[in-house]
């Protein structure tokens, strides 16, 4: 391998990037625009479901309980509604997520130390929201079921009988259980993977399409300094990219950063390798561009948006699912990710990862180098 | 004429390229000399940019053997590059890149050592007659600019075999003129040159041409050689009253051993012009054919081109 030759095809790359709006866009802008989108908009918290109430009872009890879930900040109530078939159409038309019955007769059992039961009806179609939905509302009625019990002991001329076992439950590495710090880490892989594969799927097939190939092949150039050449302007590009989006997790998501920057720049640096010869190999593979980026793109963002970890956690998907992770590459960089950021952890910790990782770098690298034929077809 | 083996610069021998099914290029041998100024005519689609391709490495031969250089192009492909300047076709260098940093980007891929790259550029821009646009936008130059620039982008590394693959397609004819210039001035220079073409008047400067035609070589020899010994006869001209008629006529006259139309005459192939003319002016005058004039002209490369590929074609030959 000639440096010359390298740096000959690099500096042509850069300047082809330069002069073209699209692609100088893609380097520049995407990574903004993307931590923009998803990192404003992708948000897991369940906060402010919209609510509707049913007072079959309309007792001071009844109100107490319902007051309650208004004050929650978990709970907007939307509508009070005056009947059970209300409850359905308020569903179907989206009002609300949830819905809270207190039936007639509730203050009645309360008064008859029997158990006393809230209806509580929730809208599943998004069974994680519903979930926690259902977690928040059964701590509300938990809140004032305690405060009953406490209220009926008074009364009885008896001291407040304490909690047999609490859970202390103490919150490592996400204190506040933002979903966004979990979520941040991963756009980072998001964006890298996007803007990388995408501006080198099209670097072999730009010249294929406008004809440049031809003379390219009849130089002396060898087809692994054309892929260092033609790979590392976007090496470069991706790094910064890389510091643009880690700028915006750390300035304007807040997102706490305990690794080392070292650490993450190893991390970054191979996975960079991995994206930029998978979209090279693609180039190499498929004559126009068009078609070139769409299959970098199903390469790229699928896996790493579904298999990663990235929002779904990965070990409570299917044991299937979670043994194709371990085949993708996406999830050793976003575990890695996650863990430098959150956990501070550093190579003694990440070294699988990295190994992983690295090795798919050499594997792809060595395939993308292999794949070009210097002949025409 | 046997040449030693030192002189041959590229030999070429029973090379064929299939394409799936079609065949285009079907068993062609020759020779080229060093310092020679080599002529592809033909047609379109004859298969003479195939050929070329192959000898720059860019295709694998079907079978046959090529040598460029004394490096066989099959095995040694990156050997015969370094030696090799090419300008293809269809146009291939940068039209977002200036014309400086096309030369600087081909000078770096073709090795030229940084400290002989700057005199090379100026030489290159002189020549292409480009100084004054060093900094232009190739995309926004035209097409004669754009050749001679892809012709000094080919010589940055002055290699010793230049290709030319219809340098001249699209390009008017006072850059073509021009063009021609610059390739001559190279061959003066010692640099072997293969130039395909499907202008009669550019092969005519070829040192030797070969013609060539759907995938076969029809005939090789300098310009004279084809005129004359290829075509196997003389010429007549003839000018007569009823073209068409006398076409017909003289298709059924066994002495004239083809004929074809240029422009408003006949060109008609004899043995012998001076004993022919006579005897044919009276078969036509004998058959209503008016004001016959029949004359012997100097043969032209068109004529052999219009002969040996002309008759090759099977509604010619109806």
């Amino acid at each position: 391998m000639r440096r010359r030759r390298v740096v000959a095809v690099a500096l042509k790359e850069l300047l082809q990037v330069w002069r073209d709006p699209r692609s100088l866009m893609l380097a520049l802008l995407m990574p903004v625009i993307q931590m923009m989108l998803l990192g404003f908009g992708a948000n897991l918290d369940v906060a402010h479901i919209p609510t509707c109430t049913l007072d079959q009872e309309g007792s001071p009890f009844s109100e107490d309980l319902l007051k309650r879930f208004q004050a929650s900040r978990y709970f907007d109530i939307v509508r009070v509604l005056r009947g059970t078939g209300d409850i359905a159409r308020a569903m179907d038309r989206g009002e609300c997520r949830l819905a809270v019955v207190v039936p007639a007769g509730f203050s009645r059992q309360l008064a008859g130390a029997r158990q006393a039961s809230v209806q509580v009806i929730l809208d599943a179609t998004d069974a994680n929201t519903a979930s926690l939905a259902a977690g928040y509302a059964r701590a509300v009625v938990g809140g004032f079921a305690a405060d009953v019990q406490l209220e009926v002991a008074q009364r009885a001329g008896l001291a407040a009988l304490p909690q047999p076992v609490a859970a202390n439950a103490r919150v490592w590495f996400n204190e506040q259980l933002e979903s966004r710090n979990f979520i941040i880490p991963g756009v980072v892989a998001l964006v890298l993977a996007l803007v990388g594969a995408q501006l080198t799927s099209l670097t072999v097939s730009r010249e294929w399409e406008r004809g440049t190939m031809e003379l390219l092949l009849s130089t002396p150039v060898t087809r692994t300094e054309l892929m260092v050449g033609k790979l590392l302007p976007y090496f470069l590009i991706g790094l910064l990219d890389a510091a643009i989006c880690v700028g915006f997790a750390l300035l304007v998501f807040k997102v706490p950063f305990r690794g080392s920057y070292a650490t993450l720049l190893l991390a970054v640096a191979l996975f960079l390798a991995v994206v930029l010869s998978i979209g090279y190999l693609v180039s190499v593979s498929i004559r126009s561009q068009i078609g070139a980026s769409q299959i970098a793109l199903f390469l790229t963002v699928m896996p790493i948006s579904l298999l990663s970890g990235f929002a779904f956690p990965i070990d409570q998907m299917p044991p299937v699912i979670q043994g194709l992770t371990y085949v993708v590459y996406a999830r050793y960089f976003v575990t890695t990710l996650k863990a430098v950021f959150l956990k501070g952890s550093g190579v003694a910790a990440l070294w699988p990862q990295l190994l992983a990782l690295a090795a798919y770098a050499a594997v792809v690298t060595a395939l993308a180098a292999r794949a070009f034929r210097k002949r025409l077809p | 004429m046997t040449v030693a083996a030192a002189e041959l610069t590229i030999t070429v021998d029973r090379l064929q390229k299939r394409f799936g099914r079609f065949t285009a290029v079907g068993g062609v041998s020759f020779e080229v000399r060093r310092g020679e100024l080599m002529g592809f005519l033909g047609p379109n689609g004859a298969g003479k940019s195939t050929i070329i391709r192959m000898l720059c490495g860019l295709l694998r031969p079907s079978a046959g053997e090529l040598r460029v250089d004394g490096v066989d192009v099959a095995r040694h492909p990156e050997d015969v590059r370094r030696r090799i300047g090419y300008v293809s076709q269809r146009f291939s260098l940068y039209q977002d890149l200036t014309v400086s940093e096309n030369l600087g980007f081909f000078g770096g891929i073709y090795g030229v050592g940084r400290d002989r790259l700057p005199q090379r550029m100026r030489y290159a821009l002189d020549m292409a007659g480009l100084k004054a646009r060093a900094d232009t936008l190739v995309g926004e130059l035209a097409s004669g600019w754009k050749q001679r620039l892809a012709l000094g982008c080919a010589i940055l590394h002055e290699p010793r075999i230049l290709f030319l693959d219809e340098p001249t397609s699209g390009v008017d004819p006072m850059s073509r003129r021009r063009f021609w210039d610059l390739i001559h001035d190279l061959a003066a220079g010692g640099v072997t040159i293969v130039v395909s073409t499907h202008h009669m008047d550019e092969a005519e400067y070829c040192n030797r041409i070969a013609l060539i035609d759907r995938g076969l070589l029809v005939a090789i020899g300098t310009p004279d050689e084809l005129k004359h010994r290829s075509l196997g006869g003389e010429l007549l001209r003839v000018e007569c009253g009823s073209l068409g008629r006398a076409l017909e006529l003289l298709r059924d006259y066994p002495p004239a051993r083809d004929v074809a139309v240029f422009g408003r005459t006949l060109h008609v192939l004899v043995d012998d012009a001076a004993a022919a003319g006579a005897p044919l002016r009276d078969y036509l005058a004998g058959r209503g054919v008016d004001g016959v004039r029949a004359e012997r002209i100097d043969p032209t490369l068109e004529d052999t081109f219009v002969r040996l590929i002309g008759s090759r074609r099977p509604e010619a030959a109806a």
